[in-house]
């Protein structure tokens, strides 16, 4: 008579069999966290009875969502906890210092239409001052060694429309571009890298009518209100493009595809197979022969491949992988999927920098076991991000980068261990045959 | 605690551990009588552990027995001051459905009115937004002060007034026989052992005519079995039942984290009372009627399916259950039966506990020849004095809280490993086992279940059971015996489970079995 059981983010679907436990992340290195089953199914029983049983420490969830990639019931648990803190949790407000720090570090397009100008050097410089760094940590609680990702001192958006937008109409076929606040004001060089990889692929490229940050900060600062709206911006122009609107950044993909209808309650079911990554949308036509790369012969680079959270929950890390294997001269190693730990600006908090750094440490050892394969057993300082690139016959100098998706991982990883770090999407661009 | 010395002789021994002996054990102590209760297995054992947890408003009998009615909302009214720990204050939504009639809701309204109720009708709209899972299609609803009650909770506050008034408990001993002299009860026989007691009072539910006919009094009993089942979680925030003369799966109560809707209504045989389950027809029908209450139950997991006996008396030769009394039978056998020393509480409801217990000690104390005015309607029980709420406690210390009142005060969360948690669904911890252990006489997973909720979650143990048997079986100072704990514990849980085994409750099944087979 009953055939199946349907609840909300499939809480009754829960066999209790723990291995989310076993998989998250925080539960390893903070007592304090519940852990995904009870703070989400166990603990959800309890909230539905009585908002009380609301329990603080869900603010530790790094919304990862390795536990439902683990969950064999398709339980949504990271869903749950980040929708019970938005129903339950007391919404941040701006008053406080700390309520200050969430905000500014969730309102990306606010600080970065500030910040990304021809001033961006002065503010770039300030901020990686000790002074600044001090002042960050003792009052609004940014911890003191982390650096604020780099402005640009011009936009992507700036950028595309003197320098790219006229020579999109000369291509047959077009594609939209979602380019995220990251590529907008921190590193137009990926946007840059998109727009050259679809070109060479036989697409023009056109940007969205408008688009807004995907909201995933300001979701999980507490700020749901505010990312629902940027959220209803970003879809209304998405159904405008009527077409694939590729992506860069595996985070906000999986913000826009996954949590705007599981947490924010936009439903996007219409929309929802449009939003790809590139890696995603291109590799069948790769491998259907339906677009031809010409690769450079004198490429060379040593790459290991960083699966991020979101990528791992979209489940596309192979699309990547297989693209990647297909570079002439592009040895890759797949590291092992652990966290990074920063989960976006949690780990910008000084009050979780410790468990951030703690729960990176599988991953960062990992990194440094693969460069040191990689340089022949010899590990030599790393020489940080942007080093140069150029490859050489000689296996010892070809450079060594970790890739993701995901530019808070680059910036955890980079910090953390000194690799440089890029984006698929770039290492595709540079191994392209110039035209 | 629980013990007792059997060279003394009682005032009064109360037969039966649920919640008519328990509450008639609370007042004989606080009346100053020398008490003893004797259960055959643990409290809770028998209908006042297998029932729906609904404290009634008596808007439910209103119209069909507005006695029963009166007395219920002046009981609910007690219940609430002084047992507030074992309460949820959810309220009650009567609705009616296009299948049943306005007219109907009027005279509902209005018979409510006379016996006391406060019946408040309310827009078909204002149903929904209070209740969005009630069934879209109403035409009618009414809002009456039901509440969710646990029976559990309400048994051992009881229980632990009781005990710490003087009055002494043995349970897992069978009352074997009367004691008689010249004619007259003058105790209970335990197997070989005699304890003597002026007054023996039957508080057994069902079982009482039959311990009734060992003291040669004949009561005429009908077994009315009721199916209920158990949903995983809250669908609804008030108790809902439908606004039409009482029929089947027609209330559906919020009870702690789940939802219980039932029940059935049908006559069994005596014999099928010691192992009464839910069967798959029950099942079926209380789905059937209960999807037209809240449509959302036809796609929520059904965690288990129970069955309760309810003790109806026979008042006459009708056949169905729900005509027969269901009002408070005392039976003064003296004057009946002309045997002096008996005297039989049964028929009534969970909501009328105390008011039995009152009629009953009254009359032990009138045969006492002792003048000693009741006071369990002022006095709180355990549990339930003010308690001031600490936000920042725990989850799992939070649910202690709301299962024990302030009871949980008592538990010992400082010591190593107090707080760990050890049943995960339900949120209970070692501190909260070794309590139970300790003052409620705990000696199986199953009674550890009733007093704490343990294994009553979704997985029904089946992930954390094996850790609640370790505990308790070092707590009962038996380690060895943990295996075998565990075993009873699992074969009583696929009873439940057995009559809706489908969808996830089938894969949880399947899980246990993977995980406790040997």
């Amino acid at each position: 008579m009953q055939e199946t059981s349907i609840s909300t983010a499939n809480l009754e679907q829960c066999l209790k069999c723990n291995l989310c436990t076993l998989v998250c992340p925080m539960l390893a290195v903070n007592e304090q966290y519940p852990g995904p089953k009870k703070a989400g199914p166990d603990g959800e029983r309890y909230r539905i009875k009585d908002p009380e049983y609301y329990d603080y420490a869900l603010k530790f969830c790094l919304n990862c969502k390795r536990c439902e990639v683990a969950c064999p019931s398709g339980v949504k648990i990271g869903d749950m906890i980040q929708t019970a803190r938005i129903k339950y949790g007391s919404q941040s407000k701006v008053r406080s210092l700390h309520g200050l720090r969430d905000w500014t570090l969730a309102s990306t397009d606010f600080v970065g239409s500030m910040t990304a100008s021809p001033l961006a050097p002065v503010a770039n410089g300030v901020l990686k001052t000790g002074v600044a760094k001090a002042v960050l940590h003792g009052t609004l609680g940014v911890d003191k060694h982390r650096t604020f990702p780099a402005y640009s001192s011009q936009k992507f958006e700036t950028w595309f429309r003197k320098e790219a937008q006229a020579a999109q109409s000369g291509f047959e076929k077009s594609i939209s571009f979602y380019h995220g606040c990251y590529v907008n004001y921190n590193y137009p060089q990926l946007g840059k890298d998109f727009v050259k990889v679809m070109n060479a692929a036989g697409y023009g490229v056109q940007l969205l009518e408008r688009e807004k940050c995907c909201g995933i900060a300001l979701m999980s600062n507490g700020f749901a209100g505010k990312a629902a709206k940027q959220g209803r911006i970003n879809l209304e122009s998405i159904r405008k493009a009527d077409g694939p609107v590729l992506t860069v950044s595996s985070s906000c993909t999986h913000m826009m595809r996954e949590e705007y209808p599981e947490v924010l309650g936009l439903p996007n079911e219409d929309v929802k197979d449009n939003i790809q990554l590139l890696t995603r949308w291109l590799y069948p036509r790769l491998a259907s022969g339906e677009i031809k790369l010409n690769f450079r012969k004198d490429f060379h680079m040593k790459v290991a491949y960083h699966t991020a959270c979101h990528m791992q929950r979209l489940g596309w890390q192979q699309f990547t992988i297989e693209i990647l294997r297909m570079i002439p001269g592009l040895e890759l190693t797949v590291l092992e999927p652990y966290c990074c730990g920063i989960s976006g600006t949690f780990g910008f908090k000084k009050e979780n920098y410790p468990y951030s750094q703690a729960i990176g440490e599988l991953l960062f050892s990992e990194i440094r076991k693969a460069q040191a394969q990689a340089q022949g057993g010899v590990t030599t300082p790393a020489e940080g991000a942007g080093a140069a690139l150029s490859a050489t016959a000689d296996g010892a100098d070809i450079p060594f980068v970790v890739a993701t998706e995901c530019e808070t991982c680059k910036w955890q990883i980079e910090m953390s261990t000194g690799i440089p770090v890029m984006n698929p999407v770039s290492i595709i661009a540079q191994a392209l045959e110039a035209e | 605690m629980f013990i007792h010395t059997s060279d003394k002789e009682y005032d009064v021994v109360i037969i039966g551990g649920g919640i008519t002996g328990a509450a008639t054990a609370r007042d004989c102590a606080l009346r100053g009588l020398k008490t003893l209760l004797v259960e055959r297995g643990d409290l809770c054992d028998g209908a006042s552990g297998r029932n729906h947890g609904l404290l009634h408003s008596g808007a439910r009998y209103a119209v069909t027995d507005p006695e029963g009615a009166t007395e219920c909302i002046s009981e609910n009214r007690i219940l609430r001051r002084i047992a507030s720990s074992c309460i949820d204050p959810t309220g009650g939504l009567f609705i009616t459905l296009p299948e049943d009639s306005l007219e109907y809701q009027a005279k509902f309204i209005q018979a409510c009115l006379d016996c006391g109720i406060d019946a408040e009708a309310i827009t078909p709209e204002e149903a929904l937004r209070l209740e969005p899972a009630v069934n879209p299609a109403l035409i009618g609803a009414v809002k009456v002060p039901d509440a969710s009650v646990d029976p559990f909770r309400l048994v051992d506050a009881n229980i632990l007034d009781a005990v710490r008034h003087g009055a002494d408990v043995i349970k897992f001993r069978e009352v074997t026989g009367m004691l008689k002299e010249d004619g007259c009860v003058k105790g209970v026989m335990l197997g070989d052992e005699a304890i003597r007691a002026k007054q023996v009072v039957i508080a057994a539910g069902i079982w009482s005519a039959a311990l009734a006919e060992m003291g040669g009094a004949h009561i005429s009993m009908m077994p009315s079995k009721g199916s209920l089942l158990i949903f995983g979680h809250r669908l609804t925030r008030m108790v809902i039942n439908r606004c039409r003369k009482p029929g089947n799966a027609d209330i559906l109560v919020p009870g702690d984290v789940v939802s219980v809707l039932g029940t059935t209504s049908d006559k069994v045989p005596f014999e099928d009372c010691e192992d009464v389950k839910a069967t798959g027809d029950e099942v079926n029908v209380l789905l059937q009627e209960g999807v037209h209450l809240v449509p959302a139950l036809s796609h929520t997991r059904i965690i288990r399916a129970y069955a309760g006996v309810r003790p109806l008396v026979v008042a006459d030769s009708s056949a169905s259950g729900r005509n027969v009394s269901r009002g408070i039978v005392l039976l003064d056998h003296e004057k009946r039966d002309g045997i002096p020393g008996l005297i039989t509480i049964t028929g009534g409801k969970l909501t009328t506990c105390r008011l039995m217990a009152e009629m009953a000690t009254d009359l032990v104390c009138e045969k006492l020849g002792l003048e000693i005015p009741c006071t369990t309607a002022q006095r709180k029980l355990p549990g339930s004095q003010e308690r001031k709420k600490d936000v920042k406690d725990p989850v799992h210390k939070r649910a202690a809280v709301g299962r024990h009142g302030s009871e949980a005060d008592m538990m010992d969360f400082s010591g190593k490993g107090a707080d760990e948690i050890i049943c995960e669904c339900e949120q209970v911890t070692r501190a909260e086992i070794v309590y139970a252990v300790t003052n409620l006489g705990v000696r199986s997973i199953s009674d550890l279940r009733r007093h704490t909720r343990v294994g009553m979650g979704t997985c029904q143990g089946s992930f954390c059971i094996s850790r609640v048997a370790k505990v308790l079986a070092e707590v009962l100072g038996t380690p060895e015996k943990a295996d075998e704990l565990v075993k009873d514990y699992l074969q009583e849980r696929w009873k439940g489970m057995t009559p809706v085994l489908w969808g996830d409750t089938l894969r949880e099944a399947e899980y246990m079995h993977k995980v406790h087979r040997k």
